[in-house]
């Protein structure tokens, strides 16, 4: 099979190139650390939280808190003037057995620190109520024992502490500003597509600019089987460099899947092939390394706006049509789903026939183009 | 005179509004060393590309083997060596050859003699194991060559071979193209080096986009009254003597 000597051959040259296996593999590496750096120092901010009218022992609960100082407000008014001067990051306001959080949110690492905060003063709050709640209910049910014994045990609900209602307020941006877990998913892609990207279009430019690529079309081998055989070559490649950008990511980065794991390498090794059949596609209109270099910034880097880290349904509609030729938006949009939500991989059709479209699309457009250095 | 292998009709070829190639005519036929000689740019590497179906003619036709290129299949029987040396650095001259093999179609128990034989005829046995970025240029020719060689082919097409590779070698280059002539096959060769020319069964004279002359060389030197191919170039082009 041609096809598989072409690719055979191709993954000894990559295997003997030390620096780009080096680029492929450890420079996403290399990013997602530096951007663990950047995340959990951030973590780690000091934040200061007033509160108003919050019941004695969850206020003790926020104060032995790490990394968060607590003012007590007596009123709402006083507590959002120090928001407005900047001394408190957040307000914790206690409304009839509910809670309404209000943010500065002009730092989202700050929101996330006291968002994580208060969840565990709340959680510990009621784990201690339910265990003295629980301690009153055998109790009594000890009691009722004693004076019937025959009776049948009631049904009551050893455990119903309702649990409080949180309204989130934000004084700059919402939820979704700056959130760190919700790009990441996006950044994974991109970083999935910018090295295969960058990497099999200079492995196909060097082909041709050393004169190989003459050479070998001057074999009876097919235009298809040379293409074929780099897909089937970098595809190998990109399974690896795709689990291990995924598993570092989520490992390092600390990301939560609630969907399969699989389904994120999957979606993200497509978007490996399409960038395979775009950069072998680009390569062809450059006539040096640094001419495919030029093209990043044009073709590449801009993708990561229409990617879906900005939300594009606040975009002018132009700007949405762009996006839809954009394959980092759809499987952006597949893995996050997969990701955050926890979505099936059945149910994201959608993204991933488009995927395809763009990936069969363009192998067409690169068995094509080859005709241009053979006319058979 | 047998069928020709290679016939060349009234090809024209323009890159642009240049027309570098305005009317080509010759043929090759089995057992002959046909020798295409022009300076650089004169388009001799274009005439190997119309031949090998690499690129479209704009007039006329090339046949090889009584079939008009360009034909996938034909390659086969094609061996072809390029003007650069179009080698894969980061593997050995075994793998290279290997690879090639394979593209041509050989089945596994050809490869191994095929490699081992223009091996030999290359005089490279023992350097195949070794890197072709360790290799000098001269062994970058000659493993070109060796591939150019695999499988026996009917055809061998040779773009400037002999470029920057040593007296001697070249010497052991040509007795291996008269042993193959001798055998039957057919090569084109080209060169713009012109005391090459006088080794060639026939020559083919490219100035200007034209074949201003086909013939032995010792007809070419007794046409022009000049003792060397070189003189013959000079006359043709006008150039007083
Ligand atoms: N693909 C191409 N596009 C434009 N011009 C070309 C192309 N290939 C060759 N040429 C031009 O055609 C002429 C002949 O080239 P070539 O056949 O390589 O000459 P030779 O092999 O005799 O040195 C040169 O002037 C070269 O610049
Ligand atoms: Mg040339």
């Amino acid at each position: 099979m041609r096809t598989w000597a072409i690719a055979n051959r191709v993954i000894k040259e990559l295997l003997r190139d030390k620096r780009t296996l080096a680029l492929m593999f450890l420079a996403p590496i290399f990013i997602l650390i530096l951007l663990n750096f950047v995340f959990s120092a951030s973590q780690a901010t000091d934040v200061t939280v007033g509160t108003v009218a919050v019941p004695q022992a969850l206020q003790q609960n926020l104060e032995q808190s790490k990394h968060v100082t607590v003012k007590k407000y007596t009123s709402k008014a006083a507590a959002q003037k120090g928001l407005k001067q900047n001394r408190l990051d957040a307000i914790v306001q206690h409304k009839t057995a509910n809670y309404s959080l209000t943010y500065a949110n002009t730092d989202a690492s700050k929101t996330t620190a006291v968002k994580m905060a208060f969840k565990n003063a709340l959680a510990t709050n009621t784990m201690s109520q339910l265990k003295s709640k629980l301690m009153a209910t055998t109790a009594s049910l000890a009691k009722l024992r004693q004076q019937l014994p025959n009776a049948p045990i009631p049904q009551q609900s050893a455990a119903k502490v309702a649990a409080p209602k949180i309204t989130n307020h934000y004084v700059y941006g919402d939820s979704d500003t700056g959130f760190f877990d919700k790009i990441l998913p996006i950044l994974m892609g991109f970083f999935v597509f910018f090295f295969v990207f960058l990497i099999s279009g200079m492995a196909l430019l060097k082909e041709r600019t050393s004169g190989t690529l003459n050479r070998l079309l001057a074999t009876p081998v097919k235009r298809s089987e040379i293409v074929f055989g780099y897909m089937l070559s970098y595809g190998i490649l990109a399974i690896f460099q795709t689990i291990l950008i995924v598993l570092v990511t989520i490992w390092l980065l600390k990301i939560k899947v609630v969907g399969s794991l699989i389904n994120v390498v999957v979606i993200n090794l497509l978007l490996a092939l399409v960038a395979l059949a775009f950069g072998i596609l680009v390569s062809t209109f450059a006539n040096s390394e640094f001419q495919m270099m030029q093209f990043i910034p044009v073709l590449v880097i801009p993708q990561i706006f229409f990617s879906g880290i900005i939300p594009l349904d606040t975009m002018a509609d132009w700007v949405k049509k762009i996006a839809a030729v954009i394959p980092l938006k759809y499987s952006g949009d597949a893995t996050t789903q997969i990701i955050t939500r926890g979505v099936s991989i059945t149910s994201l059709g959608l993204d991933i026939g488009v995927l395809f479209l763009f990936l069969i699309g363009l192998t067409i457009l690169n068995i094509v183009g080859l005709r241009r250095y053979r006319k058979v | 005179m047998a069928a020709a292998i290679i016939n060349l009709t009234h090809l024209v070829k323009k890159f642009g509004t240049q027309t570098i190639l305005k009317d080509i005519n010759f043929t090759v036929v089995p057992g002959q060393i046909v020798g295409l000689i022009g300076p650089s740019g004169a388009g001799k590497s274009t005439i190997i590309k119309l031949t090998l179906g690499m690129e479209k003619a704009d007039n006329g036709t090339a046949t090889v083997f009584g079939q008009t290129m360009p034909q996938r299949q034909l390659l086969a029987k094609i061996g072809y060596m390029a003007q650069t040396d179009a080698l894969y650095e980061t593997l050995s001259g075994q793998e290279n050859l290997v690879f090639f093999a394979k593209m041509k179609g050989l089945s596994k128990s050809e490869i191994v003699h095929e490699i081992t034989y223009v091996a030999k005829v290359v005089g490279l046995t023992a350097d195949l194991n070794k890197r072709v970025s360790g290799y000098s240029g001269g062994m970058k020719r000659r493993l070109s060559l060796a591939i150019a060689l695999l499988g026996q082919p009917q055809l061998i097409v040779l773009d400037e071979p002999t470029v920057g590779i040593d007296p001697a070698l070249r010497r052991q280059v040509w007795r291996e193209l008269n042993k193959l002539r001798d055998a039957g096959r057919s090569i084109l060769i080209t060169t713009h080096v012109m005391d090459e020319a006088e080794l060639a069964d026939q020559v083919a004279l490219l100035l200007d986009g034209e074949v201003i002359a086909f013939d032995t060389p010792a007809k070419l030197k007794q046409q022009y009254q000049v003792a060397t191919i070189e003189d013959v170039f000079l006359k043709a082009e006008g150039v007083q003597l």
